[in-house]
This record gives structure tokens, sequence and C-alpha cells, in this order.
């Protein structure tokens, strides 16, 4: 990926997503994340439950109003867009796939509706003859076989149904597709048919993915970039290579010495990190710092020597 | 029982659920030990029979579930043979399982205190100011913070890394022989599952129990296993103590399983990943069943099933490559790099062992 010359596709500039606010029960699901993902890209999301990471995706795809700040797609507010057309245009250019293929397609509809409720939506067939061989055409390019467009979800396997959402999220011809999770209900060697899949589709139509999970190995595998949050904040950002091999953020470290290593060597010798996060509320102003070139850090401003301090041990910063 | 060493014996086991299509066949002849205070982990992705099969062992498959043959010797008695009155004494006391998903496996409307201690009551008869007393030691050792004033609260005040805690603590309080595990850690966290694994392992050392262990994880088995046995449409593919199925796999399907995992230091563009879906056990095919998915298939795998080979004392494969008739293959280029490893830990090993010995003759020891 060529960073000098890419241009910002999604801009989200310090996003706060608060539910029952006012009330006791208030809850912080997403408390001020800024981060910026460019045209072409593959952005991975991770944290544990809770941290925020499903409520960032929903909020940029505008499933909720946020609470407060911005984001920006293709340069323009989410927020502003309150003619029809500025709407719809937004709704087919960014897609979501979800989570759980089970319970994310409509049982009752058959797969060539559930593929083709997009393309009637926004009026992109002619006729009956094209929906249909759009519908085959997109059947095809997610490996299923075209001739199955008239079965009902029930009649697929589970790594079948996530190709039929992603075969619909790809109905309208996206550029930009929030992928939430898309194959933690899927078998291992099932995962890697879908993960292959979605790279294709990426080198082939110019897709934009924002790649929520928390497999932490398969999102570096996917990613060009990766960002880590943690309690609704944003603590790590960085190329996804950078921050597996160099973890600057005690949590991102914490995190990564959790993973299970298919390998018994490794794992008779691993020792997990253990992180207190109680560090994080001591009332200090903290905010992304670029501490090496394109690696950010959540730190005060007496913590950023600490940091690139650490930057310059892992030789992330030329002299 | 064959070998004294084992806790567990299960023999030619064979289990077809009756539906309306027809009989699914969902074990087809499995067979393998349990050796005391060891964990197996049963690896397979779903639909493999890992879950039916140790369900068959608790005596808690479905109605429409028939155990067409086989024996499961524990202790010199059958447990296929016990009726399902005979089982519950079995069942939390001497077998123990711990279940997938803590959210469903604890009952909301009980205080925890009391799910913990209930199994003492039931199988011990033990009044319950003592089971609770027990159940709050318990409570302690699977680290339960604060564990005096959290004894009366129910489930849904816990978060699902304390939730699995009790459910572990459930399993644990008669001190089983034999602990399953299911799953145990596939719906919790990264850091959650590392503090719940090493909590099986630090109480495994304390109980000596023996585990089955059954995940599609990985890693989770390279860390927790000692021996690995691979499932593939109802059967057992290959099974080896944990570096052999890890570094020296003999089977495609294990070879297959292994690469398609990306590891934290994988890149590139594609990942080998294996092709199509496991075969419909309604109509099981004819020879091997992964043959339609194996890229390393023979003319043979499709006519006649093959036995297990015999790799090592305690590594078996059920493989026709490897038939001294089979032709030589060169496994994916991951597998090779583990053999390599598996090589040179070997050599490692044997010198250590025999320091005087030069290692170049040894190279034959595997």
């Amino acid at each position: 990926m060529d960073y000098e010359n890419a241009e910002k596709i999604l801009e989200v500039k310090h996003l706060k997503q608060y539910f029952n606010v006012g009330k006791a029960d208030e809850v912080r699901a997403v408390d001020d994340i800024s981060f910026d993902i460019y045209r072409g890209e593959t952005f991975g999301l991770v944290g544990e439950s809770g941290s925020g990471k499903t409520t960032t995706g929903r909020a940029i795809i505008h499933l909720y109003e946020p609470t407060s700040g911005e984001i920006l797609f293709n340069g323009k507010n989410v927020d502003n867009f309150t003619s029809k057309d500025d709407q719809r245009e937004f709704r087919q250019d960014m897609q979501m796939i979800f989570q759980d293929p089970y319970a994310s397609l409509n049982p009752r509809m058959k797969v060539k509706d559930i593929v083709a409720e997009g393309i009637d939506i926004n009026h992109l067939a002619k006729d009956d003859a094209d929906r249909t061989k759009r519908v085959e055409d997109l059947l095809e390019t997610v490996g299923l076989n075209k001739d199955h467009s008239s079965r009902y979800p029930h009649e697929f396997s589970g790594g079948q149904r996530q190709r039929i959402g992603i075969a619909r999220a790809l109905a309208v011809d996206p550029k930009f597709v929030i992928a939430d999770e898309p194959i933690s209900a899927l078998d291992v060697s099932i995962q890697a048919q879908v993960v292959n899949l979605m790279k294709k589709l990426q080198r082939e139509q110019g897709l934009t993915y924002l790649f929520i999970a928390h497999d932490l190995s398969m999102v570096k595998y996917i990613s060009d970039r990766i960002g880590v949050m943690h309690y609704g904040r944003m603590l790590e950002i960085a190329d996804s290579d950078e921050i597996y091999a160099h973890p600057l953020h005690d949590y991102t470290k914490s995190l990564l010495s959790a993973v299970p290593v298919p390998d018994p060597e490794f794992e008779r010798t691993r020792e997990e990190i253990a992180y207190d996060g109680s560090g994080e509320n001591d009332g200090k102003e903290r905010h992304l710092v670029e501490i090496a070139p394109r690696h950010w850090v959540r730190a005060a401003d007496d913590e950023i020597d600490m940091y690139t301090q650490r930057a310059h041990e892992a030789s992330l910063i030329r002299k | 029982m064959e070998n004294d060493k084992n806790i567990l014996e299960v023999r030619n086991l064979q289990v077809n659920f009756k539906t309306y299509a027809g009989d699914v066949k969902a074990i087809r002849n499995v067979s393998f030990d349990l050796r005391k205070g060891e964990t197996l982990a049963i690896v397979g992705e779903s639909g493999s029979g890992k879950s039916v099969t140790t369900r068959t062992i608790m005596g808690l498959n479905a109605r429409n579930a028939d155990i067409t043959s086989g024996s499961i010797l524990y202790k010199d008695q059958d447990l296929l043979k016990k009726s399902d009155k005979e089982m519950e004494q079995f069942r939390g006391q001497d077998i123990a399982e711990i279940f997938q998903d803590p959210m469903t496996s604890l009952d909301p409307t009980m205080k925890i205190g009391k799910q913990i201690a209930e199994p003492l009551m039931v199988h011990k008869g033990m009044k319950k100011e003592k089971a609770l007393a027990q159940a709050l030691e318990m409570m302690k050792l699977v680290g339960i913070t604060d564990a005096e004033n959290r004894i009366n609260d129910y489930p849904h005040q816990f978060s699902g890394g304390m939730r699995q805690r009790i459910v572990i603590a459930i399993a644990l309080i008669n001190y089983p022989e034999i602990l399953i595990a299911d799953e145990p850690t596939t719906a919790l966290d990264v850091t959650i599952q590392a503090q719940i694994l090493n909590l099986m392992k630090e109480l495994q050392d304390k109980i000596s129990t023996s585990i089955i262990f059954i995940t599609h994880d990985l890693g989770v088995v390279a860390g927790m296993a000692d021996r690995v046995a691979v499932m593939y449409a109802g059967k057992i593919v290959e099974y080896g103590t944990v570096d052999e199925i890890f570094y020296n796999p003999k089977h495609p399907y294990t070879w297959g399983l292994l690469s398609s995992m990306p590891t934290l230091d994988s890149s590139g563009d594609e990942l080998p990943s294996i092709p199509g879906t496991p075969p419909d056990l309604l109509d099981p095919p004819t020879g091997d069943a992964f043959a339609a998915r194996n890229a390393y298939a023979l003319k043979i795998d499709t006519e006649q099933e093959p036995p297990f080979f015999k790799v090592s004392d305690t590594h078996y494969a059920a493989t026709w490559l490897l038939h001294p008739d089979a032709p030589k293959v060169t496994p994916p280029a991951q597998i090779v790099a583990r053999q390599k490893k598996y090589a040179e830990m070997q050599q490692a090993l044997v010198a250590k062992q025999r320091p005087s010995v030069p290692v170049e003759e040894e190279e034959e020891q595997q």
C-alpha cells in the first residue's frame, strides 16, 4: 500500500457514541476516537468484547446517531446528508457484512431476492433479465453455484451463507465495506476460504475494508493497518506488521501475548503480560500521538518521551 | 481395561442419528484411550463428531441417537451398558463437563453458591451448610474475587470470564476423574481465554484429572494438549503426541488444518485453504471421506478406506500416503518447515541425552 499518495476515503474525528445519555446507566461505548481510512486499504479494528469496535463500525455506517464528533466519507459529513439522493448514494457506497451468517439472512427469502434487494431499491437493473444476470454474476463472483439462486438460506452451510452475505453487500457496487467479525462463526478451513475471497474481491474491485475482529492472527493477515481499541478508546494505530512486531502500548503488548500460537514449543515458553488499565483513568489528558512514522499511540504529554524511547529501542525511528 | 495407565477406553464406537431424511452416521468407528492425568485434545471442524463423541461418553445424546456398536470402558465398566439412572451416578461425580457457552450453561434463577454446591448435595448427600462452605473454597480456588460476598449473587451479575470460572467450579467440585471441556474458551476474549486455560492447567496439577479437550483452535491445542486426535467426518484420521501432530503431521487433512491457520508471522497473498466442504454424513462417501477435498488423493482413496498406519509407537494416521507402495509426495511448504523443525528438535534431544554420540548418526530417530 502506497501511503504517500493515498487518498482518505473515511475520516473519523472525535467520535463519541454514548448510550442512555444522562441516565445512571450511561455507557460510553465509544469515547472520543479519531482515525482515517485510505482508499483501497484494509483497516483492522481489534479489541476485546465491550471495547467499542462494533459500535464504531455501526456509527460509521450511520446505524446510530453519534453523540458528538464527525464522520467524513469522501470528504462529506455523513450527518449532513439530508437529501434522499445523498442518503441513497451513501448507503450504496458503504455496505456491511455481518458476523452471524445464520441470523443476517432472512429465512423466508430466496437467495436471489436477498442478493437483489439492494439492486431493486436502487433501481440498478434495467429489467428482470438484467436483474437475474446481475444476481448470477454475483453468486459466481463469490464462488457459489448460480443454479442455487432459487434456494433458501437454510439449504446452505455457514461458509456458503457468509458468501451470500458478501454477494448481497457487493450487489450495489460499494466502495467501502464494513466487515464485522465476518469469519468468527465459521470453521477454520472455511475461514481461510472466505478471507481469500475477500482479498480477491478487494484486488479486483478496489474495495476498502474496515475489518472488525477479535481473532488477532486473522486480522493481521488481512489488514494493512490496525487500530487497537480498549474501553471505547483507540490506544494504538500502526501498520499491521509493525504493530505485531513492535507494539508500543502496554495494552497491545498484553493482548498480543495472550494469542495462542499453533506451535507447542512456543506455547510451552509463552508468558502472558498482564495489563493494568487503571493508569488510563488518572485524569490526565491523553490523545493519539505519532510516536514513529505512521505509528500512533494514545499518550499523555509526559508519556511521549517514554513511548519515543520504546520506539527508539525497537528502531522504529531513524535518526 | 487393556492398559492400566488408561482411565477411559473407547472402542469401535458408532453413533447414528435417526432423521426423517435417513440415518446420519455421526460417529463412524472411533477408538481412543484417555490416560490418567493427561490432556487429550480432539480437533476437527463442526460436524466432525467431536461433541457427539463426548456426549456419548456422558450419556447425554439426543433421543434420536442410536449407538449401533462399541464400548466405553471406565474402571472396567462399560458406560454404554448403564441405564440412564445408573449414569446419573457417574455424571458430575466421576465425569464432569465444562460446556462452551457460559451464558447458557448456568441456571439464571439460582444463586451461584448453590449451583456450585449442588453436585455435593446430590452425589455425596452433604448438608447444605457444609456443601456451601466447600463451594466457597472452590470459588476461591478458581479465582473468583471477593468470593465471600459474591456467593449469593446470580449468574447475570458476573462477566463472561467469571461465569466460565463458575462453570469450572461446578465441574470440579467433586474432583472428577475425567473432565470433558467442550470448547470452553471459544466464547471468551483472548486475554480471558489465557486466564481460563492457565487455571485449567493449574487445577489439573492440583487434583490430577484427565481432560478431554475439544476445540477447533489449534493454538489452544498447542498449549494445552499432551496428545491430539484429529477427527474428520465422524472418524479419527490421525492421533499422536502434540509434538508429533504439530511438527510431523502425516494426514493431508491435518496438513490442511495447520496451514489454513495464519500464524502471527505469516504473510503473503493467498492463505492456503481446504477447498470444498465436509461430506454429508447421511450418505458418507466410500473410501477416504476426505478424498474429495484432498489435493494429494490417490485412486485408492475413492475406493477403499485407509487403515491406520503406524508412524511411531504413539503416532498413527489413516491415509494411504503412508502405504509402502504409495508415491512420495511433498507436503505444503508450511508443513515441510514444521517437519524440519521437528527433525532439529529430535536431534537436539538425542544430542542432549547422549552427548558422547555424534549427532549425525542419530538422524533417523523419530
